[in-house]
């Protein structure tokens, strides 16, 4: 392996903790990553020695504050490979980016009859902007479907794309693992005349992700599963897109005059960011950019290949059809996310049993019920890997599985 | 004994397995309410037959984890053939049963107005689902027949 895992391990604080007296092995990153000690004392530094509002005193620390605020602006558009920092809006999360986009560019631009193109495999956070505009307004949704090897079926695309106004897909689905290649599907969909937005909050943690070369149009991503704090994302849009949106919500920070009569808006990106943005955890991003990029980010994507392969195999050594993995088998067209259902057993039995072993998955629908409606099953288990797992923690899964079969059995 | 081990008790495995009253009843007369439980998936269908004031029939269907559907079991078979009020009573007791050991932990009160509603209340099998308050994670899966129950008492009482 590429990676030191025991060396990153120790810069976790909170993976050396115990859970009912076993090592904890965290296997929900998809959910959310922990956060290395790196992240951890960048924001405390800054509270305690910088802090203050940002864009508004001209005293030191609120210059320090604004300075070290519009830095990690740029190293979040440097990661994503964004042409400008100014390309950059900070939200709450990756949710809140994509309704970003729903809530102005859609209601500026989408009328009855319009059409959105998304996927089945999508996360609610990229179903529901697009339900409530198709019934606020009437937009037409269409949804590609799935291959039976848990991939997008191309097959029709052309016709679902034929006269819509936007393709949102995700770039990597948090349920499948599934890694969609962004490029032709942007390019297909130009081509037809629509816009392209990415949810690319599964795939900015774990791969190199270049926005220009995808040639998207919007990205939604978020700090939280990339090693950094709960409470910041960003959407990454086209600069002269951003210019021509209307504002989202308004307030200060987003203004560039008020009178009594009506405002003017300020420049992009801050045109976006009414009120207070979240600071300390633009810090504490700008600080998990910094430990990822020292490791590398084709060495986080080559590690998490190489372990997700080393899982698929042992979970079918160890239970063949007993156990079904909703993914592909492939590791080049998947990520490290990896979903899975015994015959007869609930995941959220399994879980239950695999917490008394410190083993940390997510059960449930993962915020993909039309998905799991698709698959025909009300939920799965989810094990998702991350620069801190390695072979010991795939190990421990497959010994608590086993237990858990054991209990269960009829 | 693993933790676990005391949520699922071998009575909570056997409905599991083996659920009681599974199936459908015809809609109308019978009454269809379906009941979800977001935050992981379970479903429960229920099919509630109610005459003059008595719960007659009840068939269960849907699908979710062991404790969602033991739950249910267990409360069709302790419903089924009782008046309507008790099946009431029964499910201010049952949820008195699985928020009293949470209104302690929220500190908001020490359980004693939530007693109330269990005394003189014969749980019978329904008694080993008091291990779920250890997890508290699991209650809504528990509750989550009592609910749909409850709807669908109101709505066969809008009748």
């Amino acid at each position: 392996m590429g990676l030191d895992v025991a060396r990153i391990r120790g810069d976790f604080p909170i993976l050396c903790r115990q859970v009912h007296g076993n090592r904890i092995v965290f296997l929900d990153s998809a959910a959310s990553a922990q956060k290395p000690v790196s992240v951890l004392d960048a924001m405390d530094r800054f509270q305690r020695s910088s802090y203050a509002n940002v864009h508004r005193g001209v005293y030191t620390i609120a210059e320090e504050a604004t300075a070290a605020f519009e830095a990690a602006r740029a190293a979040v558009a440097r990661f994503v490979g964004a042409g400008a920092s100014s390309e950059i809006v900070f939200t709450r999360n990756a949710t809140e980016a994509v309704n970003l986009v729903a809530y102005t560019w859609g209601r500026a631009n989408l009328a009855p009859g319009d059409a959105v193109v998304l996927t089945e495999m999508e996360h609610h956070a990229n179903v529901v902007p697009w339900l409530m505009l198709a019934e606020e307004r009437g937009v037409e949704l269409r949804w590609i479907p799935l291959t039976p090897d848990f991939r997008l079926d191309l097959t029709h695309a052309d016709d679902l794309l034929r006269g819509a106004k936007l393709l949102t897909v995700s770039a990597m689905s948090n349920v499948l693992g599934t890694i969609n290649e962004i490029g032709p599907l942007a390019r297909a969909a130009h081509a037809a005349g629509a816009l392209v937005l990415v949810d690319a909050c599964q795939y900015v943690p774990h791969s190199a992700t270049d926005v220009a070369e995808w040639g998207a149009d919007f990205a939604a991503f978020s700090a939280h599963k990339m090693l950094g704090p709960s409470g910041i994302g960003a959407l990454w849009a086209r600069a002269e897109l951003l210019e021509t949106m209307p504002p989202f919500l308004g307030g200060g920070e987003m203004i560039r005059d008020v009178t009594k009569a009506g405002f003017a808006t300020n420049d992009v990106p801050w045109k976006f960011e009414a009120g207070t943005p979240a600071i300390t955890e633009a810090i504490g991003w700008h600080a998990a950019i910094d430990y990822l990029e020292a490791i590398g980010m084709a060495d986080v994507r080559a590690h998490e290949v190489e372990l997700t392969g080393y899982a698929l195999d042992a979970l079918s050594d160890r239970f063949g059809e007993r156990l079904t993995i909703y993914g592909p088998c492939d590791t080049a067209v998947r990520g490290g996310t990896v979903s899975f259902l015994f015959d007869g057993i609930h995941a959220h039995d399994v879980s239950q049993v695999l917490d008394e072993d410190g083993v940390c998955v997510r059960a449930g629908h993962h915020c993909a019920k039309p998905l799991m409606r698709v698959l025909g099953v009300p939920a799965t288990s989810r094990a998702s890997f991350y620069v801190y797992n390695d072979e010991a923690d795939v190990d421990a899964l497959v010994v608590a599985l086993e237990k858990a079969e054991k209990f269960f059995a009829l | 004994m693993a933790e676990y081990e005391d949520l699922y008790r071998e009575i909570i495995l056997d409905h599991y397995r083996a659920p009681r009253n599974r199936g459908e009843l015809p809609v109308p007369p019978a009454h269809k309410i379906e009941g979800f439980n977001p935050l992981c998936g379970d479903e429960v269908v229920l099919y509630l037959m109610v005459t003059d004031g008595v719960v007659t029939d009840v068939k269960i269907a849907g699908q979710g984890c062991s404790i969602s559907q033991a739950s249910t079991s267990m409360m069709s078979a302790a419903v089924k053939g009782k008046p309507v009020a008790e099946a009431r009573k029964l499910i201010r007791a049952f949820k008195a049963l699985m928020s009293i050991h949470e209104s302690k932990l929220d500190g908001v009160g020490d359980g004693s107005d939530l007693a109330a509603e269990l005394e003189n209340v014969r749980f019978g099998d329904l008694e080993a689902l008091q291990g779920v308050v250890k997890f508290p994670v699991r209650i809504k899966c528990a509750t989550l027949a009592w609910n749909t129950l409850a709807q669908g008492l109101d709505e066969a009482a809008a009748d």
